[in-house]
């Protein structure tokens, strides 16, 4: 018999899965977005340096448009670049 | 004594019962880094008192120090940051400080940003250190104004001008004692990382200049310049 660890699956059998999303603002009671912290906001762009869009980041409505707007500051003080390649 | 019920209140009706008129700002600005170590410093500190005569209260000053920019502005690739928090009456102190910002030659960018309750209790926080992973928030911060602190005028050397004396700086040779101390192999790298146009300039007296410059001996500095064409020993090249 083999057992459950000889099974070889034929896809990966997490992907089926449904993890739910969430925004994280909302679940730690982030209630304030710094635009001067470059490196946190380095995760809501992709590596172009475009906003990244909510159905990928998770972030609520709410959030989401504070994070664009303190991305948007943080790009007028040059501290995130308004466009890029190979950002991460 | 009678209890009452609180009642719901619009915020703006709570604010003038409650006396609490005072509004809260930050601005953040980029000071040009070319220029000499104290003239960016009394840069900084004319806003400052600017906002102090106009009745406002600062509540934080933040030097950031010399920090490389996302993108070249004004054809500078770093910039000194600066940000000062501020409480005010009325609104009127921001035009005033934006116009002459925006007249100021040596102010590359600023932003003006009125803060919300979560906003102040932010920064609160973040000054206490509440805020981020501690250990690496406080180095950042004593290492910047380290920089700060001990930058000199590296434009003083002989072949050295404003461009190449930010190439430095952001290479790491932020004073004449580490200039001193750097190997001419080193500044020769760092020259080329800023491009071709660089990597021409000879830096074989630079070391021996800084030393002299660390040292204060101005009067032996300015007598081996007098003898320098452009950084290079010209005596030694006609012998």
């Amino acid at each position: 018999m083999a057992s459950r660890d000889d099974i070889k699956f034929l896809s990966n059998p997490n992907i089926g899965k449904d993890k739910k999303k969430y925004c994280r603002f909302k679940k730690f009671g982030i209630r304030h977005i710094d635009y001067r912290d470059a490196d946190f906001l380095l995760q809501f762009v992709n590596e172009q340096g475009k906003l990244l869009p909510r159905r990928i980041t998770g972030n609520s409505l709410k959030y989401q448009k504070k994070v664009a707007i303190a991305i948007k500051r943080a790009r007028h003080l040059a501290m995130m670049p308004y466009v890029a390649d190979l950002l991460k | 004594m009678k209890k009452y019920k609180s009642i719901y209140l619009h915020p703006f009706l709570n604010r003038i019962i409650t006396k609490d008129l005072m509004k809260q700002y930050e601005i953040t600005f980029i000071i040009d880094p070319v220029l000499p170590g104290d003239e960016i410093k009394t840069a900084g500190k004319a806003y400052e008192k600017l906002l102090e005569n106009e009745g406002c209260s600062l509540v934080h000053v933040d030097e950031m120090g010399l920090k490389q920019l996302a993108y070249p502005i004004n054809k500078r690739n770093s910039g000194v940051y600066k940000a000062i928090e501020f409480q005010t009456e009325s609104g009127s102190v921001i035009s005033k400080l934006e116009l002459a910002l925006r007249r100021d030659e040596r102010i590359m960018r600023f932003l003006t940003v009125k803060l919300d309750k979560y906003g102040i209790k932010y920064n609160d926080d973040k000054r206490n250190g509440k805020i981020g992973n501690k250990s690496r928030k406080s180095d950042g911060k004593s290492e910047s104004e380290g920089e700060f602190q001990v930058k000199d005028d590296l434009t003083l050397i002989e072949g050295v001008g404003p461009k190449i004396a930010n190439l430095l700086v952001v290479g790491g040779l932020k004073s004449y004692k580490s200039v001193a101390g750097a190997s001419q192999e080193d500044i020769k790298a760092i020259l080329s990382k800023g491009g071709s146009a660089y990597a021409l300039h000879d830096p074989s007296t630079w070391t021996q200049q800084a030393k002299l410059a660390a040292d204060g001996k101005w009067a032996e500095l300015n007598a081996l310049k007098e003898k320098l064409i452009g950084g290079v020993n010209a005596s030694s090249e006609e012998e």
